[in-house]
């Protein structure tokens, strides 16, 4: 018997003795945190397509591809994480009903298929034109993405519009789904008073939208600065408003969640505030922090009308912050419900390895993977509208070249 | 000898182990242990035997090794003549009559081929100790760093004696191990199938079939559970099933010198379990949690977690 790794927790108080090895590790904690990207970002994409709210049109088929990277590699941590990765799929061929768990494989595939395939609708128009302006191997492999269907008449595509708007209807419901889903995993869990809340999935669930919503806006400011394209203002306003509505109801929810925590005060409710001022304080801390700055900044812009310039550095910064308040949540649930010790009479201290199957290192490549197959998957299919100057910029140019030909 | 690493160092983390009793001799070992330990055999996911192992590969020599892991899962022994319908096992745990040797522990791990680290149990002893004047109990166990300190090893099992110079009000023992719940939160939510409640009662692992997701590590409300990082697979206590179906005891009821642990059949009203729940009152810990455990206990305590 080859020992693979060996972690030694250490505690405080009494634990149970089987506790110090830590069951779920820093891996658990960016699962759910990519997950959470994945829903807000969706989120985003379908209040164009189904909404038809023009200001998102911008950044639409953008968020919908990074939807799809990043739920490449939702279940990228749990892979690493199980103690037999290549049986993974017992889950699935004979899934155990009553565990919450069981479904991970039908409602993350189900999702991945929908993200797929509202991808190649809202992509066909752009596929089958770049099937015939490119040339070499890429209009190979533009004409395989067509998958034989290059019809590119009105009607042809107001199909597609129709189906992408479908897909991204059902898809509504389903990266609701997929992360309350996320939220049941640990709340449907009695043994943890930390974790086991009616809240969860809400909670779970809101703060992803708010973690998607900062993601598009940070991803959404860089391209724009890479590209040097004009960042739309009615986009930004649009983020905006449904980072301020995110963000007032997570922490209206996180703080009921805590002020019936402690306003119940069951037995061990005392390890409970020392786990707070403990083990988790600088999670706690980062947690409330960035919820605040950007609760205060978005509060700021709204109140004071602010566009331009200003709006996007603010919105940026904000759009930051609750990435890191979120992925800091994150840790302070996964890692925090299982600092506290279920005797309620003790509390760990966690500390993540560095290098290691399941160490920092690992959770620092995959968590890089999505950002770099987002940036292939825009080489590939480049989601942005062709903006006014562009096309203006364009035709002038081709309007030189005939002067010059001539 | 090696030093184990818990006798040079007990609460650091990320110990590796791994040369951990490398070279403890088999001689050594077998010494420290005593020779009684024959009982080989196994059940899907029991993971035991152990008794004369040629210890290959330097490790744990009294414990099973991979190849013999590998042929009791692929081919369990057959027990003839045992039907799983006509029982159903029982636990009783007398705590006024515990006395914290912790030999329970010691055969258990001998029996079962736990990790021998202080981080993997199938069944451990609770101290509490209520100092005089105090309402609360304090609460260790045999992993406690200080009691390995003391031990010198973490193989070697005892409570030190840090409440000799202290008034004691009150101090009594409990011993823990997995409830063999009737309604399981760890067969609840494993997402396989995999861990099962048998019809007899205990609550198995087919550790060929467990992915090692570690959810039901923590969905038991008794932290019964813990996670074999080298077989990639959950672990828990089975009341030696490989035993209770030839008729034995388990391990741990074998070894108690003061009949601390009762077990039978509650199908036998006159099987030593039977009595014991029939002639005590006796008490389930966690009864909130709904899980409805077939362990039993006589005088335990408000403080008893």
């Amino acid at each position: 018997m080859e020992h693979v790794f060996e972690h030694v927790t250490p505690y405080v108080g009494y634990v149970y003795p089987n506790e110090t090895d830590f069951a779920w590790s820093q891996l658990i904690v960016i699962y759910p945190y990519i997950t959470g990207l994945v829903a807000g970002a969706f989120v985003i994409s379908s209040l164009h397509h189904v909404f038809n709210i023009k200001s998102f049109a911008p950044v639409s088929r953008f968020a919908l591809l990074t939807a799809l990277c990043f739920m490449f590699f939702a279940p990228t941590p749990l892979l690493f994480h199980l103690g037999q990765p290549t049986r993974a799929f017992n889950a699935v061929i004979t899934p155990h009903w009553t565990s919450a768990m069981a479904a991970f494989g039908y409602v993350a595939g189900f999702y991945l298929c929908l993200l797929l395939l509202e991808t190649w609708f809202a992509f066909r128009a752009d596929i089958v034109a770049m099937s015939k302006s490119k040339t070499g191997i890429m209009r190979k492999v533009y004409g395989l993405l067509t998958l034989g269907s290059d019809d590119v008449s009105p009607r042809s595509l107001a199909i597609d519009h129709k189906f992408a708007r479908i897909l991204s209807m059902i898809g509504i419901p389903s990266a609701c789904g997929l992360h309350g889903y996320v939220g049941f995993v640990f709340g449907s869990l009695k043994t943890r008073e930390w974790w086991s809340s009616d809240l969860m999935p809400v909670i779970f669930l809101l703060s992803a939208v708010g973690s998607g919503v900062g993601l598009l806006i940070v991803l959404y400011v860089i391209a724009s600065k890479v590209r040097k394209t004009e960042i739309a203002d009615d986009t930004m306003r649009g983020l905006l408003y449904v980072l301020f509505t995110a963000i007032t109801v997570v922490m209206v929810i996180e703080g009921l969640e805590l002020l019936e925590i402690f306003y119940k005060a069951r037995e061990g409710v005392e390890t409970v505030r020392e786990l707070i001022m403990g083990p988790i304080w600088a999670g706690m801390v980062i947690q409330w922090a960035m919820s605040i700055f950007v609760l205060a900044v978005t509060s700021a812009l709204l109140v004071y009308d602010v566009h331009g310039k200003r709006l996007v550095t603010w919105l940026f910064l904000s759009g930051l912050a609750i990435m890191i308040g979120v992925l800091a949540m994150r840790w302070n649930v996964v890692i925090g419900g299982q600092e506290l010790s279920k005797t309620m009479k003790g509390l760990l201290t966690f500390y993540p390895e560095v290098f290691g199957r399941e160490s920092l290192f690992v959770v620092g490549v995959i968590s890089v993977c999505p950002y770099v197959t987002l940036w292939l998957a825009t080489k590939l299919l480049p989601p942005w509208e062709k903006s006014k100057t562009a096309i203006e910029n364009a035709s002038k140019f081709s309007l030189n070249k005939q002067h010059s030909v001539a | 000898m090696n030093k184990l690493p818990s006798e040079e160092k007990v609460t650091t983390h990320h110990t590796k182990l791994e040369e951990e009793a490398g070279t403890l001799s088999r001689r050594d070992f077998l010494g420290f242990l005593g020779k009684g330990a024959a009982c080989a055999g196994a059940f899907i996911g029991a993971g035991a035997a152990i008794g004369a192992v040629e210890a290959e590969t330097g490790k744990h020599a009294f414990q099973q090794n991979d190849a013999q892991y590998e042929e009791a899962v692929n081919n369990p022994p057959q027990i003839p003549g045992y039907n799983w319908n006509d029982h159903q096992w029982a636990m009783g745990v007398d705590t006024t009559r515990c006395i914290g040797c912790l030999r329970c522990m010691e055969a258990c791990k001998m029996e079962n081929s736990v990790q021998m680290d202080a981080n993997h149990h199938r069944t451990w002893v609770e101290r509490y100790v209520y100092l005089e004047g105090s309402n609360t109990a304090l609460v260790d166990s045999q992993t406690d760093p200080k009691n390995i300190e003391n031990a010198g090893s973490e193989t070697k099992f005892r409570f030190d004696d840090r409440y000799r110079h202290v008034k004691v009000d009150k101090a009594f023992f409990v011993a823990k191990l997995c409830n063999q719940c009737e309604h399981p939160s760890c067969v609840q939510v494993c997402p396989t199938g995999a861990t099962f409640k048998s019809k007899d009662g205990p609550v198995l692992i087919d550790t060929t079939y467990c992915i090692g997701c570690q959810y039901c590590v923590q969905a038991c409300p008794y932290g019964a559970r813990s996670f074999n990082e080298s077989r990639g697979t959950a672990e828990k206590c089975n009341w030696c099933y490989h035993r209770i179906t030839k008729g034995l005891n388990p391990a741990c009821v074998e070894v108690c010198p003061t009949g601390s642990r009762i077990f039978g059949d509650r199908n036998d009203p006159e099987s030593p379990v039977s009595l014991f729940i029939r002639n005590n009152h006796v008490q389930v810990l966690k009864p909130e949690m709904g899980n409805a455990p077939n362990v039993f206990y006589k005088g335990t305590d408000k403080e008893v977690v």
